[in-house]
Order: C-alpha cells, then sequence, then structure tokens
C-alpha cells in the first residue's frame, strides 16, 4: 500500500468521528521504481500528475505516513504550491506518496484503536459485524 | 494505444480461480474490459494522469487496463481475498484493499484525496437484490468527476431514473452496448454459454 492510498482511508466503524488518518504499524516496507527518471520522457508525465495531486494531498496525514515508513526526511512542515517548481521537492514527494510501499503491517484507528491488518501489501478493512 | 494492443495486453491476466456464486464473480473477460476501456479512453481520455479507482475489481482487469493507459494510481477494491490474491499476483502496480465496497472506507466527506475517476463492473444484483445500486452509491461519493459502471441493459430505464433521482447524479449517459459472453462459470448455469446485453454507463 502506498502512501497515497493511506491518505485516502479513513476508519469507517459506525460512530467514530475522528477516524483520520490511520496511524501506522510497520513491519516491512518495501521500494519500487515508479516512472521517475530525469531525462526520460516519463519524468513530465509524473510530474503533471504530482501537480495534479498535490491540493488534495491532506499533507499533515501524508507526513505523519511517511515518518513511519522512514521517508520522511527532506519533506517540509508546511507545503506551498510553490514548491512544485523545486526538481529536489518533486523528487522527494514523489518517491514518499508512490514508490515506498507498506508491506506488513497495520492501520491503526486514531480514536478507538482497532487494528486493521496489512498483509502482503493489502489492508483488510473488512469490519466485524458489531462495527457496522 | 491501440485496441489490438491493448487487447494483446490483457490477454493474460489471470481470471478467478474459482468463481463464487454469491458474489456474482462474473469474470470481466480481456476482449469485453479491453472495448470498454479503449471507449472511455478514446471517447474522454480519463485514465492517464489520474487517480482511478475500481470497485469490486475482483481479479483487477478493470485497474489493470486503466494503469495500461496511463493511470498513474489505481485503487482496487473487493470483499474478497481469493480474488485479491489472484488480483496481486497479476499486477504490483496497483493498491489493493480488502473492503466491503457497500460500507467503503473511502467516503468520508473530509477526504479530498479522492479518485478522479471510478470504474467498475459491480455486481448486477440478481443474488443480492440491491447489491448494484448500493455500489453505485458508492461509485458516486468515492468519484470526483466521473464514474463509468455496466449494468444489465434490461435495467436501463431504471438506472437513468434512480441515478439522477436518488443518487444526485448530474447525468446519466449509456455510451455503448456490449454484449456480455458470459462462460459456464457458475454451476447453475446449464447452457454452454451465455449472452447478457450490458449497457456501458458513464454517470
Amino acid at each position: 500500500m502506498k502512501l497515497l492510498t493511506h491518505n485516502m482511508l479513513s476508519c469507517h466503524i459506525k460512530n467514530v468521528r475522528n477516524g483520520y488518518p490511520f496511524l501506522i504499524e510497520v513491519v516491512k516496507v518495501s521500494e519500487h521504481e515508479a516512472d521517475f527518471d530525469p531525462g526520460k520522457l516519463l519524468v513530465r508525465a509524473a510530474n503533471h500528475f504530482l501537480k495534479h495531486i498535490f491540493p488534495r494531498i491532506n499533507w499533515p496525514a501524508f507526513l505523519q505516513g511517511a515518518q513511519s515508513l522512514g521517508c520522511r526526511e527532506g519533506l517540509p512542515e508546511e507545503a506551498a504550491e510553490s514548491m512544485l517548481e523545486d526538481e529536489g521537492f518533486l523528487k522527494r514527494f514523489h518517491h514518499a506518496l508512490l514508490e515506498v510501499f507498506l508491506e506488513e503491517g497495520s492501520l491503526v484507528c486514531p480514536e478507538t484503536g482497532r487494528k486493521f491488518p496489512v498483509t502482503k501489501g493489502i489492508p483488510n478493512m473488512l469490519l466485524n459485524e458489531d462495527e457496522c | 494505444m491501440k485496441l489490438k494492443e491493448l487487447h494483446a495486453l490483457m490477454q493474460d491476466i489471470a481470471p478467478f480461480r474459482r468463481a463464487k456464486t454469491e458474489l456474482e464473480q462474473y469474470p470481466t473477460g480481456p476482449h469485453l474490459a479491453s472495448r470498454l476501456l479503449f471507449t472511455v479512453d478514446n471517447s474522454y481520455d480519463e485514465f492517464a494522469g489520474r487517480t482511478v479507482a475500481d470497485l469490486g475489481c475482483g481479479t483487477a482487469m478493470l485497474s489493470i487496463g486503466a494503469a495500461l493507459l496511463g493511470a498513474r494510481h489505481v485503487v482496487g477494491v473487493d470483499i474478497d481475498p481469493d480474488a485479491l490474491e489472484v488480483a496481486a499476483e497479476n499486477i504490483q502496480e496497483i493498491d489493493l484493499v480488502l473492503a466491503d465496497v457497500r460500507a467503503l472506507p473511502l467516503t468520508q466527506p473530509l477526504l479530498q484525496a479522492r479518485a478522479d475517476t471510478v470504474i467498475m463492473n459491480p455486481p448486477f444484483g440478481t443474488k443480492q437484490k440491491g447489491v448494484d445500486m448500493a455500489f453505485l452509491a458508492a461509485a458516486f461519493s468515492v468519484s470526483l468527476h466521473t464514474v463509468y459502471s455496466l449494468h444489465k441493459s434490461s435495467t436501463r430505464d431504471f438506472i437513468a431514473k434512480t441515478a439522477k433521482r436518488d443518487l444526485g447524479a448530474a447525468s446519466a449517459e449509456v455510451l455503448a452496448q456490449l454484449r456480455y459472453d458470459l462462460p459456464a462459470t457458475m454451476k447453475f448455469h446449464k447452457h454452454k454459454s451465455v449472452d447478457i446485453e450490458v449497457d456501458l454507463w458513464r454517470f
């Protein structure tokens, strides 16, 4: 699971009010390259996507996730549109958002502490009957 | 990308190991899926550079197709761990979430990082009445822009009315009618292969 997906998920247990963002418990993280290689045509498409998605990212949730997955370094405390002109920032943003994967671990609801296990990269978000 | 190329790339995507009747796991074959995706891509260009969600993704045929057409981030959601296991073997680049689409953890209104486009082939609701509309409702809450979905042609009038009146769709349009060549994947199918007419909707 990528941090972009983590940014989209919230705890959906009945009556939970502050189920966002999930805390991450890490057992195993992996990295895969995702089409960001300066000098290639793909870099333009990748940059374009980063600019497209940036305004929708919940930055504090992203930073918190990046901290847990060990890719927080070089990401600023506050996010501003102007940073998107900085090639170095784009690289780090791209890396943390799309190239670092939570393979094994848990997503933990910040309100209830309920753990949703992540196995082979897939979070199990199925609820028990009394949670629906 | 040309339709022929897309079709060829999608040939090798593994189907369900054993389709589950109760989940209406009709496999979307490469023929149907490539045509459907090609139609969308060709007319509206809503995959390239986008985030895409595939609800009830099964073995991720549509997710993979969307990724092949340039989607930068694809999330496939399904309730069946066995299907997701096959999906994970099919492709590494898409994110898979084990969840009940009818109670989706992606739908909280505070979230801004929702999907640009939803593409899905939901259960038709023949086993569980209303599940098709529950999927549509979930799709509307996840999608920032457009929803593409397959439904039986026999439900066309109902879908048009319900999507607008009850689910708040701004527009509802049938883009194409496709023939779902349903091989006898499930035990109760007596005939060797059954054709079902389905509509590709754009909301």
